[in-house]
């Protein structure tokens, strides 16, 4: 576990509510992220993680209830929800890579058009990004030309290009293959030392027990449990979480 | 035969005007088609419908109607002239009367193409900060427009031998329009025909032949 975690409130989500249709997928959540905190977020598919994640850059509306970032509301619609957004980086399960762009190009293409970054900064700032994250070497391929561990590891860099104040995770090594998975994890937990703060979807333990300042039981809609990873992992409270650990532990 | 060698020049010259009259109707088509499929996905629900609207109404139009309506009720009723020469005009109201119907066609192949994007692409988009006209025209129509190469190709192949109703909106200087005048004076005339029918295949093979080409080499790996 890193040392950070003890800033002001970055996000706050105060009685959220969601629906898809007359489904309650979120359900009257609160929730705060401080400054440099990593929060893992766990829980039984379709407990509504992917929507708590995706509800904090305004992917999804909510029905009801406020989100708060860095001091303001998060804007409904236009250049603002889209300057916000700048703010806030999304790495995906399945990666997003723009599919007929290079790698550089992923990187750049965000601090170019919305921050009018000169070329040639961008393209210094992408390739310190891609040596970062272990791919420098693959710049000028495409996508699909990637195994999925660093098609994964360049949409990190994508969204660190923008500079941002979180980055969201949502399952981000849930569709690779296992031996990649720890290369992606190793970049993730890089950039939690780094003081990034990140809001991370995910099942790996490991992860979570290195690199976690809280963990976020989620289920039904509703977070039933949270606390520190130590005590998530070796001591859950309720049913819900004791019945979700014995499923992932056992496999 | 010999009358094809006697019209010959004739029929070329006519012949000329459906290639310019193609291109006209070609570029504007593929700008004005991406101008509707923006429409058509729009956040905004007026363009939305205003798009749909116009697509159906247009795309479900005979052209020789749409052309007709662009001469008569555009031209001449609302006096929309591009130029005070006859000829110069029903040029350019036939062959802006074809982009407006070709547009329609265009849009629905672009909007095709849309829809083989996946929806992820849209929310990387999104979700680095560009707006929604940055991820269309950055993201979304780039992938959208590859895709639907070669079946905008066959748009255009369509649309280059939809220049021979020309006459319908009052252009009679094509080469449909010159085979009817020779005709008149020599009867039909089957090596005229084989004539125009080679003329036209001589581009619209080449045509489907490029666009075929270049879907394959452009193709976005996924
Ligand atoms: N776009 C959508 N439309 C309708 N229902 C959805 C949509 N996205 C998610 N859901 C439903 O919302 C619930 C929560 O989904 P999700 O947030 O993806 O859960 P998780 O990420 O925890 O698996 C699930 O029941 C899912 O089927
Ligand atoms: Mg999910």
């Amino acid at each position: 576990m890193t040392d950070n975690g003890d800033g002001a409130p970055l996000i706050e989500l105060e009685n959220v509510n969601k629906y898809f249709g007359t489904l309650h997928v979120l359900k009257d959540i609160n929730l705060t992220v401080s400054r440099g905190e990593v929060l893992v977020v766990i829980g039984p598919s379709g407990g509504g993680k992917s929507t708590l994640c995706r509800t904090m850059n305004r992917l999804e509306t909510i029905d009801s209830g406020k989100i708060i970032f860095d001091g303001r509301e998060l804007p409904a619609e236009g250049r603002a929800l889209a300057a916000l957004r700048s703010e806030v980086g999304m790495v995906f399960q399945q990666f997003n890579l723009f599919a007929h762009k290079t790698i550089r190009e992923n990187v750049t293409l965000g601090p170019t058009k919305v921050r009018k970054t000169p070329k040639e900064q961008a393209d210094k700032r992408a390739m310190e990004l891609l040596e970062r994250v272990g791919i420098a070497n693959q710049a000028d391929k495409y996508p699909a030309q990637l195994s999925g561990g660093q098609q994964q590891r360049a949409a990190i860099a994508r969204a660190l290009a923008m500079d941002p104040k979180m980055v969201l995770f949502d399952e981000p090594t849930s569709a690779l293959d296992p031996e990649m998975v720890q290369e992606v994890l190793d970049v993730m937990i890089g950039l939690a030392r780094d003081g990034m703060t990140m809001v991370v979807v995910t099942h790996e333990m490991g992860f979570a027990r290195r690199a976690a300042n809280r963990v976020v039981f989620m289920a039904d809609g509703q977070i039933v449990e949270e606390t520190t990873p130590d005590e998530f992992f070796t001591n859950p409270k309720t049913d819900r979480a004791k019945d979700f650990l014995s499923k992932i532990l056992t496999h | 035969m010999d009358e094809l060698i006697q019209y010959g020049p004739f029929l070329a010259e006519g012949f000329l005007e459906n290639i310019k009259l193609a291109l006209v109707a070609g570029v504007i088509s593929l700008i004005f088609g991406t101008v509707l499929v923006s429409m058509r996905v729009s956040p905004t629900p007026v363009l939305r419908a205003a798009g749909t609207i116009y697509v159906n109404v247009v795309r479900n139009t005979p052209l020789t109607l749409v052309l007709a309506f662009s001469a008569l009720g555009l031209s001449d009723t609302l006096g929309l002239t591009f130029s005070t020469v006859p000829r110069v005009n029903s040029f350019w109201v036939v062959g802006l009367g074809l982009a407006a119907y070709t547009s329609a066609f265009v849009c629905e192949a672009l909007r095709s193409g849309i829809n083989t994007v996946p929806l992820g692409q849209a929310e990387a988009a999104r979700s680095i900060g560009l707006t929604f006209m940055q991820s269309l025209t950055l993201i979304i129509l780039p992938q959208a427009f590859r895709s639907v190469i070669a079946p905008l190709g066959s748009v255009m192949i369509a649309m280059i031998k939809n220049t021979t109703v020309a006459t319908a909106g009052g252009y009679l200087a094509d080469a449909a329009a010159n085979m009817k005048e020779v005709f008149d004076t020599t009867g039909a005339s089957i090596p005229i025909f084989l004539g125009i029918v080679l003329a036209f295949m001589a581009v619209t093979l080449p045509v489907g032949y490029f666009t075929g080409w270049l879907a394959r080499r452009l193709a976005v790996v996924r």
